[in-house]
Protein backbone atom coordinates (compact mmCIF):
# COMPACT_ATOMS: atom_id res chain seq x y z
CA UNK A 1 0.00 0.00 0.00
CA UNK A 2 1.15 3.50 -0.83
CA UNK A 3 0.82 6.16 1.87
CA UNK A 4 0.64 9.90 1.26
CA UNK A 5 1.95 12.20 4.00
CA UNK A 6 1.33 15.95 3.60
CA UNK A 7 3.79 18.11 5.59
CA UNK A 8 4.00 21.84 6.30
CA UNK A 9 6.94 24.15 6.88
CA UNK A 10 6.21 26.43 9.86
CA UNK A 11 7.94 28.60 12.43
CA UNK A 12 9.99 26.27 14.65
CA UNK A 13 7.92 25.39 17.72
CA UNK A 14 10.73 26.50 20.04
CA UNK A 15 10.66 30.03 18.63
CA UNK A 16 8.21 32.53 20.10
CA UNK A 17 5.95 34.09 17.46
CA UNK A 18 6.33 37.88 17.24
CA UNK A 19 3.66 40.03 15.71
CA UNK A 20 4.88 42.51 13.06
CA UNK A 21 4.54 46.15 14.06
CA UNK A 22 2.36 46.90 11.01
CA UNK A 23 -0.10 44.21 12.23
CA UNK A 24 -0.02 42.33 8.92
CA UNK A 25 1.09 39.04 10.42
CA UNK A 26 3.73 37.19 12.38
CA UNK A 27 7.36 38.01 11.56
CA UNK A 28 8.88 35.09 9.64
CA UNK A 29 11.97 36.90 8.33
CA UNK A 30 15.27 35.47 9.58
CA UNK A 31 13.68 33.06 12.03
CA UNK A 32 14.16 29.30 12.27
CA UNK A 33 11.60 27.33 10.29
CA UNK A 34 10.97 23.60 10.72
CA UNK A 35 8.54 20.81 9.97
CA UNK A 36 5.25 21.21 11.83
CA UNK A 37 5.55 18.85 14.86
CA UNK A 38 2.27 17.03 14.12
CA UNK A 39 3.45 16.42 10.52
CA UNK A 40 6.67 14.94 11.91
CA UNK A 41 4.59 12.48 13.96
CA UNK A 42 2.66 11.52 10.80
CA UNK A 43 5.92 10.92 8.91
CA UNK A 44 7.22 8.76 11.77
CA UNK A 45 4.04 6.68 11.84
CA UNK A 46 4.21 6.16 8.07
CA UNK A 47 7.79 4.89 8.46
CA UNK A 48 6.74 2.52 11.25
CA UNK A 49 3.95 1.16 9.04
CA UNK A 50 6.54 0.58 6.31
CA UNK A 51 8.85 -1.15 8.78
CA UNK A 52 5.94 -3.46 9.72
CA UNK A 53 5.53 -4.32 6.04
CA UNK A 54 2.08 -2.71 5.77
CA UNK A 55 3.22 0.19 3.60
CA UNK A 56 5.39 -0.17 0.51
CA UNK A 57 5.94 3.46 -0.49
CA UNK A 58 5.85 6.75 1.44
CA UNK A 59 5.17 9.83 -0.69
CA UNK A 60 5.69 13.15 1.12
CA UNK A 61 3.89 16.19 -0.27
CA UNK A 62 4.17 19.83 0.74
CA UNK A 63 2.46 22.97 -0.49
CA UNK A 64 4.56 26.07 0.00
CA UNK A 65 7.57 28.10 -1.05
CA UNK A 66 10.68 26.58 -2.64
CA UNK A 67 12.24 26.31 0.85
CA UNK A 68 9.59 23.71 1.71
CA UNK A 69 11.86 21.33 -0.22
CA UNK A 70 14.02 21.28 2.93
CA UNK A 71 11.00 20.14 4.95
CA UNK A 72 10.32 17.36 2.44
CA UNK A 73 14.03 16.46 2.50
CA UNK A 74 13.85 16.12 6.30
CA UNK A 75 10.97 13.67 5.91
CA UNK A 76 12.94 11.73 3.27
CA UNK A 77 15.93 11.58 5.62
CA UNK A 78 13.68 10.11 8.31
CA UNK A 79 12.58 7.39 5.88
CA UNK A 80 10.19 8.76 3.25
CA UNK A 81 10.68 7.47 -0.30
CA UNK A 82 9.99 10.44 -2.56
CA UNK A 83 8.61 13.95 -2.44
CA UNK A 84 6.26 16.27 -4.30
CA UNK A 85 6.41 20.03 -3.76
CA UNK A 86 3.49 22.08 -4.99
CA UNK A 87 5.37 25.32 -5.11
CA UNK A 88 3.59 28.58 -4.28
CA UNK A 89 4.53 31.76 -2.45
CA UNK A 90 0.87 32.40 -1.69
CA UNK A 91 -0.20 31.30 1.79
CA UNK A 92 -3.21 29.21 0.77
CA UNK A 93 -6.16 28.74 3.12
CA UNK A 94 -7.06 25.29 4.49
CA UNK A 95 -9.85 24.90 1.91
CA UNK A 96 -7.44 25.59 -0.98
CA UNK A 97 -4.83 23.27 0.55
CA UNK A 98 -7.43 20.52 0.88
CA UNK A 99 -8.44 20.95 -2.79
CA UNK A 100 -4.82 20.73 -3.98
CA UNK A 101 -4.19 17.68 -1.79
CA UNK A 102 -7.31 16.05 -3.18
CA UNK A 103 -5.92 16.50 -6.70
CA UNK A 104 -2.55 15.09 -5.59
CA UNK A 105 -4.32 12.11 -3.98
CA UNK A 106 -6.25 11.40 -7.19
CA UNK A 107 -2.93 11.24 -9.08
CA UNK A 108 -1.02 9.24 -6.44
CA UNK A 109 -3.91 6.93 -5.43
CA UNK A 110 -2.64 6.17 -1.90
CA UNK A 111 -4.36 3.63 0.34
CA UNK A 112 -4.01 5.96 3.29
CA UNK A 113 -3.37 9.66 3.84
CA UNK A 114 -1.69 10.30 7.17
CA UNK A 115 -1.13 13.90 8.29
CA UNK A 116 -0.80 16.13 11.32
CA UNK A 117 -4.01 17.16 13.12
CA UNK A 118 -3.12 20.83 12.81
CA UNK A 119 -0.33 23.19 11.85
CA UNK A 120 0.99 25.20 14.77
CA UNK A 121 0.96 28.48 12.82
CA UNK A 122 -2.69 28.91 11.80
CA UNK A 123 -3.99 26.41 14.39
CA UNK A 124 -6.96 25.71 12.10
CA UNK A 125 -7.19 21.95 12.61
CA UNK A 126 -9.18 21.66 9.38
CA UNK A 127 -7.29 20.33 6.35
CA UNK A 128 -7.49 16.60 7.15
CA UNK A 129 -11.23 16.74 7.77
CA UNK A 130 -11.82 18.82 4.62
CA UNK A 131 -9.66 16.54 2.48
CA UNK A 132 -11.59 13.53 3.76
CA UNK A 133 -14.91 15.20 2.93
CA UNK A 134 -13.78 16.29 -0.57
CA UNK A 135 -12.52 12.77 -1.38
CA UNK A 136 -15.55 11.16 0.29
CA UNK A 137 -13.13 8.93 2.20
CA UNK A 138 -13.72 8.12 5.89
CA UNK A 139 -11.74 10.06 8.51
CA UNK A 140 -10.22 9.55 11.93
CA UNK A 141 -8.69 12.62 13.56
CA UNK A 142 -6.50 12.98 16.67
CA UNK A 143 -5.04 9.47 16.34
CA UNK A 144 -3.03 8.00 19.22
CA UNK A 145 -2.88 4.46 17.76
CA UNK A 146 -3.16 3.17 14.18
CA UNK A 147 -3.48 -0.49 13.11
CA UNK A 148 -3.89 -1.39 9.45
CA UNK A 149 -5.29 -4.84 8.64
CA UNK A 150 -6.30 -5.76 5.11
CA UNK A 151 -8.82 -3.31 3.72
CA UNK A 152 -9.46 -1.47 6.98
CA UNK A 153 -7.64 0.67 9.52
CA UNK A 154 -8.43 0.77 13.24
CA UNK A 155 -7.69 4.11 14.86
CA UNK A 156 -7.77 5.04 18.55
CA UNK A 157 -8.59 8.75 18.86
CA UNK A 158 -8.01 11.21 21.68
CA UNK A 159 -11.37 12.78 22.47
CA UNK A 160 -12.63 14.96 25.33
CA UNK A 161 -12.95 12.68 28.33
CA UNK A 162 -10.93 9.74 27.01
CA UNK A 163 -10.42 7.63 23.90
CA UNK A 164 -12.59 6.47 21.02
CA UNK A 165 -11.72 3.64 18.64
CA UNK A 166 -13.07 3.58 15.08
CA UNK A 167 -12.62 1.24 12.16
CA UNK A 168 -12.46 2.82 8.69
CA UNK A 169 -12.61 1.31 5.22
CA UNK A 170 -9.51 2.15 3.18
CA UNK A 171 -8.67 4.47 1.54
CA UNK A 172 -9.01 6.84 4.46
CA UNK A 173 -7.63 10.06 5.97
CA UNK A 174 -6.09 9.87 9.46
CA UNK A 175 -4.68 12.83 11.42
CA UNK A 176 -2.01 12.40 14.06
CA UNK A 177 -2.14 13.64 17.64
CA UNK A 178 0.86 14.19 19.91
CA UNK A 179 0.95 10.83 21.62
CA UNK A 180 0.88 8.67 18.49
CA UNK A 181 4.66 8.26 18.62
CA UNK A 182 7.95 10.02 19.22
CA UNK A 183 9.57 10.91 15.90
CA UNK A 184 13.09 9.66 15.26
CA UNK A 185 16.09 11.77 14.38
CA UNK A 186 17.48 11.20 10.91
CA UNK A 187 20.86 9.44 10.98
CA UNK A 188 23.78 10.89 9.03
CA UNK A 189 23.84 8.05 6.46
CA UNK A 190 20.08 8.52 5.93
CA UNK A 191 20.54 12.28 5.51
CA UNK A 192 23.14 11.53 2.82
CA UNK A 193 20.85 9.00 1.15
CA UNK A 194 17.94 11.45 1.20
CA UNK A 195 19.92 13.83 -0.99
CA UNK A 196 19.57 11.33 -3.83
CA UNK A 197 15.83 10.84 -3.39
CA UNK A 198 13.52 12.54 -5.90
CA UNK A 199 11.50 15.65 -5.14
CA UNK A 200 9.20 16.61 -8.00
CA UNK A 201 8.51 20.34 -8.20
CA UNK A 202 4.98 21.07 -9.37
CA UNK A 203 2.79 24.16 -9.62
CA UNK A 204 -0.71 24.60 -8.20
CA UNK A 205 -1.93 24.75 -11.82
CA UNK A 206 -0.81 21.11 -12.24
CA UNK A 207 -3.46 20.27 -9.63
CA UNK A 208 -6.37 22.49 -10.59
CA UNK A 209 -4.86 25.80 -9.43
CA UNK A 210 -5.50 28.01 -6.42
CA UNK A 211 -9.14 29.01 -6.23
CA UNK A 212 -8.54 32.19 -4.25
CA UNK A 213 -9.23 32.84 -0.62
CA UNK A 214 -12.55 33.18 1.17
CA UNK A 215 -11.05 34.79 4.26
CA UNK A 216 -9.27 38.12 4.44
CA UNK A 217 -6.93 38.77 7.34
CA UNK A 218 -7.75 42.30 8.51
CA UNK A 219 -5.03 42.45 11.13
CA UNK A 220 -2.86 40.39 13.44
CA UNK A 221 -2.33 41.73 16.94
CA UNK A 222 -0.66 40.71 20.16
CA UNK A 223 -2.94 39.39 22.87
CA UNK A 224 -3.38 41.47 26.00
CA UNK A 225 -0.53 40.68 28.38
CA UNK A 226 -1.22 39.52 31.90
CA UNK A 227 0.75 41.44 34.43
CA UNK A 228 2.53 39.56 37.16
CA UNK A 229 0.78 39.93 40.50
CA UNK A 230 2.21 39.71 43.97
CA UNK A 231 4.28 37.12 45.79
CA UNK A 232 2.79 35.88 49.03
CA UNK A 233 4.86 34.72 52.00
CA UNK A 234 3.00 31.58 52.91
CA UNK A 235 -0.09 29.43 52.40
CA UNK A 236 -2.12 31.21 55.07
CA UNK A 237 -1.60 34.57 53.37
CA UNK A 238 -2.52 32.98 50.03
CA UNK A 239 -5.80 31.60 51.36
CA UNK A 240 -6.61 34.96 53.00
CA UNK A 241 -6.03 36.82 49.73
CA UNK A 242 -8.04 34.33 47.68
CA UNK A 243 -10.96 34.76 50.10
CA UNK A 244 -11.00 38.47 50.70
CA UNK A 245 -9.12 40.14 47.83
CA UNK A 246 -9.93 37.85 44.89
CA UNK A 247 -13.15 36.37 46.31
CA UNK A 248 -12.73 33.12 44.39
CA UNK A 249 -12.97 30.60 47.24
CA UNK B 1 -30.09 35.96 8.84
CA UNK B 2 -30.61 32.78 10.87
CA UNK B 3 -27.92 30.90 12.79
CA UNK B 4 -27.75 27.24 13.73
CA UNK B 5 -25.90 26.18 16.90
CA UNK B 6 -24.90 22.52 17.25
CA UNK B 7 -25.30 21.43 20.87
CA UNK B 8 -22.46 19.95 22.92
CA UNK B 9 -23.80 16.96 24.87
CA UNK B 10 -23.13 13.30 25.72
CA UNK B 11 -26.66 12.02 24.87
CA UNK B 12 -27.48 12.34 28.60
CA UNK B 13 -27.02 15.99 29.47
CA UNK B 14 -26.41 19.29 27.73
CA UNK B 15 -23.00 20.92 28.25
CA UNK B 16 -22.44 24.53 29.21
CA UNK B 17 -20.49 25.03 25.96
CA UNK B 18 -23.82 25.05 24.16
CA UNK B 19 -25.03 28.08 26.18
CA UNK B 20 -21.73 29.85 25.47
CA UNK B 21 -21.99 29.15 21.75
CA UNK B 22 -25.58 30.47 21.79
CA UNK B 23 -24.20 33.74 23.20
CA UNK B 24 -21.79 33.98 20.26
CA UNK B 25 -24.64 33.16 17.86
CA UNK B 26 -26.91 35.85 19.34
CA UNK B 27 -24.16 38.39 18.53
CA UNK B 28 -24.78 37.50 14.86
CA UNK B 29 -28.54 37.18 14.72
CA UNK B 30 -31.64 37.13 16.93
CA UNK B 31 -32.82 34.00 15.07
CA UNK B 32 -30.87 31.18 16.70
CA UNK B 33 -31.87 27.50 16.51
CA UNK B 34 -30.09 24.68 18.31
CA UNK B 35 -29.52 21.24 16.78
CA UNK B 36 -29.20 18.32 19.19
CA UNK B 37 -27.74 15.47 17.12
CA UNK B 38 -27.26 12.19 18.95
CA UNK B 39 -29.16 9.12 20.12
CA UNK B 40 -31.82 9.10 22.84
CA UNK B 41 -31.49 12.86 23.26
CA UNK B 42 -35.03 13.89 24.23
CA UNK B 43 -33.91 15.04 27.69
CA UNK B 44 -30.98 16.95 26.19
CA UNK B 45 -33.34 18.68 23.73
CA UNK B 46 -35.66 19.66 26.59
CA UNK B 47 -32.68 21.27 28.33
CA UNK B 48 -31.63 23.07 25.13
CA UNK B 49 -35.18 24.42 24.71
CA UNK B 50 -34.72 26.36 27.96
CA UNK B 51 -31.67 28.33 26.77
CA UNK B 52 -32.52 32.03 26.70
CA UNK B 53 -32.86 33.42 23.18
CA UNK B 54 -33.25 30.11 21.35
CA UNK B 55 -36.01 30.16 18.71
CA UNK B 56 -36.33 26.44 18.02
CA UNK B 57 -34.59 23.16 18.92
CA UNK B 58 -34.04 20.53 16.24
CA UNK B 59 -33.32 16.90 17.10
CA UNK B 60 -31.65 14.36 14.82
CA UNK B 61 -31.13 10.81 16.05
CA UNK B 62 -29.21 7.79 14.80
CA UNK B 63 -26.60 5.36 16.15
CA UNK B 64 -23.77 7.09 14.27
CA UNK B 65 -24.85 10.51 15.59
CA UNK B 66 -24.98 9.03 19.10
CA UNK B 67 -21.28 8.21 18.73
CA UNK B 68 -20.56 11.66 17.26
CA UNK B 69 -19.08 10.19 14.07
CA UNK B 70 -17.82 13.12 11.95
CA UNK B 71 -19.18 11.84 8.63
CA UNK B 72 -22.64 11.37 10.16
CA UNK B 73 -22.70 14.80 11.81
CA UNK B 74 -21.62 16.49 8.57
CA UNK B 75 -24.24 14.54 6.58
CA UNK B 76 -26.88 15.72 9.06
CA UNK B 77 -25.85 19.38 9.35
CA UNK B 78 -24.91 20.18 5.73
CA UNK B 79 -28.42 19.88 4.21
CA UNK B 80 -29.87 21.92 7.11
CA UNK B 81 -27.66 24.82 6.01
CA UNK B 82 -30.16 25.57 3.22
CA UNK B 83 -32.10 27.35 6.00
CA UNK B 84 -29.21 29.10 7.78
CA UNK B 85 -26.54 31.70 7.05
CA UNK B 86 -24.11 30.43 9.66
CA UNK B 87 -23.51 27.39 11.84
CA UNK B 88 -21.71 27.80 15.16
CA UNK B 89 -20.18 24.71 16.69
CA UNK B 90 -18.49 24.45 20.12
CA UNK B 91 -14.75 23.84 19.63
CA UNK B 92 -14.77 20.50 21.48
CA UNK B 93 -12.99 17.43 20.13
CA UNK B 94 -16.28 16.36 18.52
CA UNK B 95 -16.96 19.83 17.10
CA UNK B 96 -13.48 20.30 15.67
CA UNK B 97 -13.76 16.81 14.20
CA UNK B 98 -16.76 17.51 11.96
CA UNK B 99 -17.02 21.30 11.44
CA UNK B 100 -14.41 21.44 8.63
CA UNK B 101 -16.26 18.63 6.81
CA UNK B 102 -19.41 20.76 6.73
CA UNK B 103 -17.35 23.69 5.40
CA UNK B 104 -15.76 21.54 2.68
CA UNK B 105 -19.14 20.16 1.61
CA UNK B 106 -20.51 23.73 1.40
CA UNK B 107 -17.31 24.93 -0.35
CA UNK B 108 -16.68 27.62 2.29
CA UNK B 109 -13.69 28.43 4.49
CA UNK B 110 -14.12 27.23 8.08
CA UNK B 111 -13.30 29.75 10.80
CA UNK B 112 -11.72 27.92 13.74
CA UNK B 113 -12.04 28.67 17.47
CA UNK B 114 -13.29 32.24 17.42
CA UNK B 115 -12.97 34.21 20.64
CA UNK B 116 -14.87 37.34 19.54
CA UNK B 117 -17.60 38.34 17.10
CA UNK B 118 -16.65 41.76 15.68
CA UNK B 119 -19.52 41.95 13.21
CA UNK B 120 -21.65 39.78 10.92
CA UNK B 121 -18.62 38.80 8.80
CA UNK B 122 -15.65 39.60 11.07
CA UNK B 123 -14.21 37.40 13.79
CA UNK B 124 -11.16 37.22 16.06
CA UNK B 125 -9.30 33.95 16.56
CA UNK B 126 -6.02 32.97 18.22
CA UNK B 127 -3.12 31.71 16.06
CA UNK B 128 0.36 30.50 17.04
CA UNK B 129 -0.95 28.96 20.26
CA UNK B 130 -2.51 32.23 21.34
CA UNK B 131 0.67 34.24 20.86
CA UNK B 132 -1.12 36.28 18.21
CA UNK B 133 -4.74 37.16 17.48
CA UNK B 134 -6.01 37.22 13.92
CA UNK B 135 -9.01 39.31 12.84
CA UNK B 136 -10.54 37.72 9.74
CA UNK B 137 -13.33 38.78 7.41
CA UNK B 138 -15.26 36.04 5.63
CA UNK B 139 -16.63 36.57 2.12
CA UNK B 140 -18.61 33.32 2.19
CA UNK B 141 -22.39 33.52 2.00
CA UNK B 142 -22.61 30.74 4.59
CA UNK B 143 -20.24 30.60 7.52
CA UNK B 144 -18.99 27.55 9.39
CA UNK B 145 -17.48 28.59 12.70
CA UNK B 146 -16.16 26.81 15.77
CA UNK B 147 -16.39 28.72 19.05
CA UNK B 148 -13.96 28.66 21.96
CA UNK B 149 -16.39 28.43 24.87
CA UNK B 150 -14.12 30.05 27.45
CA UNK B 151 -14.32 33.35 25.53
CA UNK B 152 -18.11 33.73 25.83
CA UNK B 153 -20.54 34.00 28.76
CA UNK B 154 -23.12 31.26 29.00
CA UNK B 155 -26.65 32.22 27.93
CA UNK B 156 -29.28 31.88 30.67
CA UNK B 157 -32.00 29.26 30.92
CA UNK B 158 -35.44 30.88 31.05
CA UNK B 159 -36.61 30.12 27.52
CA UNK B 160 -39.16 27.65 26.19
CA UNK B 161 -38.42 26.91 22.54
CA UNK B 162 -40.37 24.39 20.47
CA UNK B 163 -38.70 21.06 19.67
CA UNK B 164 -38.88 19.53 16.20
CA UNK B 165 -37.30 16.35 14.75
CA UNK B 166 -35.26 16.53 11.54
CA UNK B 167 -33.70 13.99 9.18
CA UNK B 168 -30.59 12.43 10.75
CA UNK B 169 -28.92 12.08 7.32
CA UNK B 170 -27.05 9.25 5.66
CA UNK B 171 -24.84 8.19 8.60
CA UNK B 172 -21.26 7.02 8.06
CA UNK B 173 -21.26 3.89 5.86
CA UNK B 174 -17.43 3.59 5.71
CA UNK B 175 -16.77 4.15 9.43
CA UNK B 176 -17.61 1.78 12.27
CA UNK B 177 -17.62 2.59 15.97
CA UNK B 178 -15.61 0.02 17.93
CA UNK B 179 -15.33 1.29 21.51
CA UNK B 180 -15.15 4.20 23.92
CA UNK B 181 -12.80 4.35 26.87
CA UNK B 182 -14.01 7.30 28.88
CA UNK B 183 -12.44 8.32 32.14
CA UNK B 184 -15.06 8.25 34.91
CA UNK B 185 -14.73 10.89 37.59
CA UNK B 186 -16.85 12.52 40.28
CA UNK B 187 -14.89 15.74 39.86
CA UNK B 188 -16.15 18.59 37.67
CA UNK B 189 -15.18 18.52 34.00
CA UNK B 190 -11.93 20.27 33.29
CA UNK B 191 -13.26 22.44 30.45
CA UNK B 192 -16.13 23.95 32.48
CA UNK B 193 -14.81 23.87 36.07
CA UNK B 194 -14.85 26.99 38.26
CA UNK B 195 -11.61 25.97 39.94
CA UNK B 196 -8.77 23.94 38.39
CA UNK B 197 -5.78 22.53 40.28
CA UNK B 198 -2.96 21.46 37.95
CA UNK B 199 0.24 19.58 38.65
CA UNK B 200 3.51 19.62 36.73
CA UNK B 201 6.63 17.59 36.25
CA UNK B 202 7.86 18.54 39.73
CA UNK B 203 5.48 15.85 41.10
CA UNK B 204 8.03 13.25 39.97
CA UNK B 205 5.64 10.27 39.84
CA UNK B 206 2.02 9.29 39.25
CA UNK B 207 1.69 8.31 42.94
CA UNK B 208 2.89 11.72 44.05
CA UNK B 209 0.50 13.41 41.59
CA UNK B 210 -2.44 11.49 43.12
CA UNK B 211 -1.24 12.10 46.67
CA UNK B 212 -0.69 15.85 46.32
CA UNK B 213 -2.92 17.27 43.56
CA UNK B 214 -6.11 15.27 43.98
CA UNK B 215 -6.83 15.96 47.69
CA UNK B 216 -6.27 19.69 47.10
CA UNK B 217 -8.62 19.61 44.12
CA UNK B 218 -11.25 17.72 46.12
CA UNK B 219 -10.96 20.13 49.05
CA UNK B 220 -11.76 23.00 46.64
CA UNK B 221 -14.33 21.11 44.54
CA UNK B 222 -11.96 21.60 41.62
CA UNK B 223 -11.15 19.77 38.40
CA UNK B 224 -7.67 18.29 38.04
CA UNK B 225 -5.34 19.38 35.26
CA UNK B 226 -1.74 18.72 34.31
CA UNK B 227 1.04 20.20 32.24
CA UNK B 228 2.17 18.43 29.10
CA UNK B 229 5.43 17.52 30.82
CA UNK B 230 3.49 15.71 33.57
CA UNK B 231 1.29 13.93 31.03
CA UNK B 232 4.23 12.93 28.83
CA UNK B 233 6.03 11.56 31.90
CA UNK B 234 2.96 9.42 32.66
CA UNK B 235 2.05 11.15 35.94
CA UNK B 236 -1.43 12.06 34.73
CA UNK B 237 -3.76 10.81 31.96
CA UNK B 238 -3.87 12.51 28.55
CA UNK B 239 -7.21 14.17 29.03
CA UNK B 240 -5.91 16.12 32.05
CA UNK B 241 -3.57 18.09 29.81
CA UNK B 242 -4.06 21.86 29.84
CA UNK B 243 -2.35 23.74 27.03
CA UNK B 244 -2.10 24.50 23.36
CA UNK B 245 -2.29 20.83 22.45
CA UNK B 246 -4.62 19.88 25.31
CA UNK B 247 -7.60 21.66 26.80
CA UNK B 248 -8.07 25.42 26.98
CA UNK B 249 -9.55 26.41 30.32
CA UNK B 250 -10.56 29.73 31.84
CA UNK B 251 -11.80 29.04 35.38
CA UNK B 252 -12.35 31.57 38.15
CA UNK B 253 -9.30 30.18 39.91
CA UNK B 254 -6.37 28.25 38.42
CA UNK B 255 -3.79 26.81 40.80
CA UNK B 256 -0.55 25.66 39.13
CA UNK B 257 1.52 23.40 41.38
CA UNK B 258 5.08 22.62 40.35
CA UNK B 259 4.47 23.89 36.80
CA UNK B 260 7.20 26.03 35.24
CA UNK B 261 4.90 27.70 32.71
CA UNK B 262 6.01 26.77 29.19
CA UNK B 263 4.35 28.81 26.40
CA UNK B 264 2.50 25.61 25.51
CA UNK B 265 0.88 25.48 28.95
CA UNK B 266 0.22 29.22 29.28
CA UNK B 267 -1.77 29.13 26.02
CA UNK B 268 -4.22 26.81 27.75
CA UNK B 269 -4.85 28.74 30.97
CA UNK B 270 -3.82 32.38 30.66
CA UNK B 271 -7.43 33.57 30.41
CA UNK B 272 -8.26 32.25 33.89
CA UNK B 273 -9.64 34.98 36.16
CA UNK B 274 -7.19 34.40 39.01
CA UNK B 275 -3.97 32.43 38.64
CA UNK B 276 -2.04 31.05 41.61
CA UNK B 277 1.44 29.60 41.10
CA UNK B 278 3.30 27.44 43.60
CA UNK B 279 6.86 26.70 42.50
CA UNK B 280 10.17 26.53 44.32
CA UNK B 281 11.96 28.26 41.42
CA UNK B 282 11.38 31.99 41.86
CA UNK B 283 12.36 32.58 38.22
CA UNK B 284 9.81 30.16 36.73
CA UNK B 285 7.88 31.86 33.89
CA UNK B 286 4.56 30.87 35.49
CA UNK B 287 5.09 33.71 38.01
CA UNK B 288 4.93 36.26 35.16
CA UNK B 289 1.24 35.48 34.64
CA UNK B 290 0.29 34.59 38.23
CA UNK B 291 -1.82 36.96 40.32
CA UNK B 292 -0.52 35.30 43.45
CA UNK B 293 2.83 33.55 43.56
CA UNK B 294 4.13 31.38 46.37
CA UNK B 295 7.81 30.54 46.04
CA UNK B 296 7.98 27.26 47.95
CA UNK B 297 8.45 23.53 47.52
CA UNK B 298 5.01 21.99 46.87
CA UNK B 299 5.90 19.29 49.41
CA UNK B 300 5.47 21.77 52.22
CA UNK B 301 3.29 24.37 50.47
CA UNK B 302 0.40 22.06 49.56
CA UNK B 303 0.00 20.58 53.09
CA UNK B 304 0.20 24.15 54.46
CA UNK B 305 -2.43 25.22 51.98
CA UNK B 306 -4.70 22.31 52.97
CA UNK B 307 -4.27 23.28 56.62
CA UNK B 308 -5.01 26.94 55.92
CA UNK B 309 -8.11 25.99 53.92
CA UNK B 310 -9.17 23.71 56.77
CA UNK B 311 -8.92 26.55 59.28
CA UNK B 312 -10.76 28.96 57.02
CA UNK B 313 -13.27 26.49 55.62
Amino acid sequence: MKILVPVKRVLDYNVKARVKSDQTGVDLANVKMAMNPFCEIAVEEAIRLKEKGVVTEIVVVSIGPIQAQETIRTALAMGGDRGVLVQTDADPEPLEVAKLLKAVALVEQPGLILMGKQAIDGDNNAVGQMLSALLDWPQATFASKIEVSGETVRVTREVDGGLQTLELDLPAVVTADLRLNEPRYASLPNIMKAKKKTIEIKAPDDFGGLAGGHLKVMKVTEPAKRVAGVKVENAAELVAKLKTEAGVI
Amino acid sequence: MAVLVVADHDNVSLKDNTNKTVTAALALSPDVDVLVAGQGVDAVAAQAAKITGVRKVLTAQSDALGKQIAEALAACVTPLMANYDAVLIPATSAGKNFAPRVAALLDVAPISEIIEVKGPTTFVRPIYAGNALETVESSDAKKVITVRGTAFKAAGEDGSAAIEAVDPGAGAPKTRFISDELVKSDRPELAGAKIVVSGGRAMGSAEEFHRVIEPLADRLGAAVGASRAAVDAGYAPNDYQVGQTGKVVAPQLYIAVGISGAIQHLAGMKDSKVIVAINKDADAPIFQVADYGLVADYKTAVPDLMAALGDAG
